[in-house]
């Protein structure tokens, strides 16, 4: 069980990561900003194994990778969106965090709920219900499969 | 059955006959563009997570500081210093200091028909010189350089149908807003936004990256744009030849064709904190203003600087507005001091700052404050996108920019 961090639509990628933060040497100096400006508290809250929740368009505006890495180096297990912007959505598989699209688990959860996630069966659980996972593209899978893009290139050396 | 100019162009980088929207293949990249926002992100795993690492063509590779320059801090001169000497010892293209990204490949770079890699979004900027640009974060940058590939999935196309000619005092910067504020935010999410027809022609090559450039705000995989004698003539001045000018065949299928008559956009304005949430400017007229920006990769090119100049010469800025006038690249600067322009705004009373991203990333000079409001030609009004994150962002054109500068608060530059 994890516990949910529940985001509105449209939540761009300064606010995961603001631009300020990104020319910080590493990933680990900049994960205490993450969600900054929307929820001062998160990264202090947030534990492995809690999920990111959100409307329509998660991710959209920067292309900064640093945006799921923060997310992916405070533990969070999965961001679950009713859609993702798609250069968010790309960078996430190549770091090896799953992305998961389900249109009715924003609308029927809260923030600070608690969730579980079946990767392998795609389903969710929370507040009593199932609710079922979109499924990736195969070459996506494939890539999350073997723990992001760098691993997957290894693998092809 | 066609294809239209997305299909094409993927289709020539894959080495195929023919390809269709939902189609992966696998493309053969003709250049990698990197700035230092993620660079020495990239960096690092080439050096710690690479089995065998190495570079697949470094010829064509583009790395451009551009986003913190001059550097603000000891932690941005560190990873500023990674990157231009991992540039140094493996022969990598370099610039530092000689504008934003974009504008340095438009005018050094692209070539209509290629596949180009950004590790930035504005990346679609491309499309005005009918090369297929889109951004990547640094994974899959790495991955680009390391194997000189990547795999795509070829893109729905929206097609606008151009007719007619932008009003006078109605810019580029207008008709993309009021496009924005039509479809969304993500009305063109992993699509291809295509521009064509007679009111394509109109324009020039500023107002088409102006326009390109902001695509990726309604979420588009990336932005096109024929290749007409208006591109190949920026593109001979240039010292360039093209690749392969692609138009959409007759019978290619578009998922919307959109018609959009240029005469009938008016000044637009894009209140914070969403690029979509456009408005006549007239609706913004009197908000209060504690800075304003001309620049960036959207906005800082010679027409831009022209337009500004032609509505602030012979008038000041406002008092306690800070105006920042940032030219996009060095030849936008030589070329405005050339023309008197910095001139102009210097005795206005606008600070005059070297290029670079500036203030439209939120990161380096410029930055506003709590319950700051700024008015910007740059590329996003998301919340904190210029600093604080209790302050706001409007965004406009340069004209509307440079009126709102004099007058202290929002306007048109009818009204100054």
């Amino acid at each position: 069980m994890g516990k949910i961090f529940r985001f509105d639509k449209d939540v761009d990628t300064d606010q995961i990561i603001a631009s300020q933060y990104l020319l910080f040497p590493t990933i680990d100096e900049m994960k205490t900003h993450t969600f900054e400006s929307l929820n001062s508290e998160f990264a202090a809250q947030v534990q492995p194994g809690d999920f990111v929740v959100a409307d329509e368009n998660f991710g959209c505006g920067s292309s900064r990778e640093q945006a799921p890495s923060v997310l992916k180096a405070l533990g969070v297990k999965a961001v679950i969106a009713k859609s993702f912007a798609r250069i968010f959505y790309r960078n996430s598989i190549n770091i090896g965090m799953p992305v998961i699209v389900s249109k009715e688990l924003y609308d029927a959860v809260a923030d600070g709920d608690s969730m579980e996630l079946d990767l392998e069966k795609g389903v969710i659980t929370a507040n009593g219900r199932e609710f079922s996972c979109t499924k990736l593209p195969a070459q996506m899978q494939a890539i999350l499969d073997q723990g992001g893009l760098i691993a997957s290139l290894n693998k092809e050396d | 059955m066609g294809m239209t100019m997305a299909e094409k162009i993927i289709a020539r980088a894959a080495g195929v006959e023919c390809t269709k929207a939902g189609d992966i293949e696998t493309v053969t990249l003709d250049k990698l563009m990197s700035n230092d926002g993620t660079t020495h992100l990239t960096i690092d795993m080439y050096n710690n997570k690479l089995k065998n690492p190495k570079i697949a063509d470094v010829s064509k590779l583009v790395w451009i500081v551009d986003h913190n320059i001059p550097a603000d801090s000891p932690k941005t001169a560190a990873s500023q210093k990674k990157m231009r000497d991992f540039a140094k010892e493996h022969g990598i293209t370099f610039y530092e200091g000689e504008g934003v990204c974009h504008q340095i490949m438009m005018e050094n770079h692209v070539c209509p028909g290629e596949l180009i890699f950004g590790a930035d979004s504005h990346t679609c900027a491309y499309g005005a010189l009918g090369a297929f640009g889109t951004g990547v974060g640094c994974t899959d940058y790495l991955y680009a350089m390391v194997t000189g590939t990547s795999w795509l999935l070829v893109p729905e196309t929206i097609r606008f149908n151009l007719t007619g000619k932008l009003p006078e005092g109605v810019y580029a910067r207008d008709l993309i807003l009021t496009i924005i504020g039509k479809i969304s935010a993500n009305g063109a999410n992993y699509k291809a936004m295509e521009f064509a027809g007679e009111g394509l022609h109109t324009l020039s090559m500023a107002d088409r990256i102006s326009v390109c450039n902001l695509c990726v705000e309604a979420g588009a995989k990336t932005a096109l744009m024929e290749v007409d004698d208006i591109a190949l003539d920026y593109l001979k001045e240039h010292g360039r030849e093209p690749k392969a000018c692609f138009k959409s065949d007759d019978d290619a299928v578009f998922s919307e064709v959109i018609d959009i008559d240029l005469s009938t956009i008016q000044p637009i304005v894009a209140k914070p904190h969403f690029v979509d949430n456009v408005v006549p400017a007239s609706e913004c007229y009197g908000v209060h203003i504690d800075e304003a920006f001309l620049g960036s990769c959207n906005n800082g090119r010679i027409e831009d600087l022209r337009a500004g100049a032609a509505v602030i010469k012979g008038k000041k800025v406002a008092p306690k507005v800070r105006f920042l006038v940032v030219p996009a690249s060095r030849a936008v600067y030589k070329q405005a001091m050339q023309e008197g322009l910095l001139d102009i705004f210097m005795e206005a009373g606008a600070i005059v700052m070297n290029p670079n991203c500036s203030v439209c990333w939120g990161a380096c000079q410029g930055v506003i404050g709590e319950g700051e409001t700024l008015i910007s030609t740059g590329t996003r009004n998301f919340k904190g996108r210029a600093g604080h994150k209790d302050s706001f962002v409007y965004l406009a054109s340069a004209a509307t920019v440079t009126a709102s500068a004099i007058a202290g608060e929002i306007t048109t530059a009818d009204r100054v």
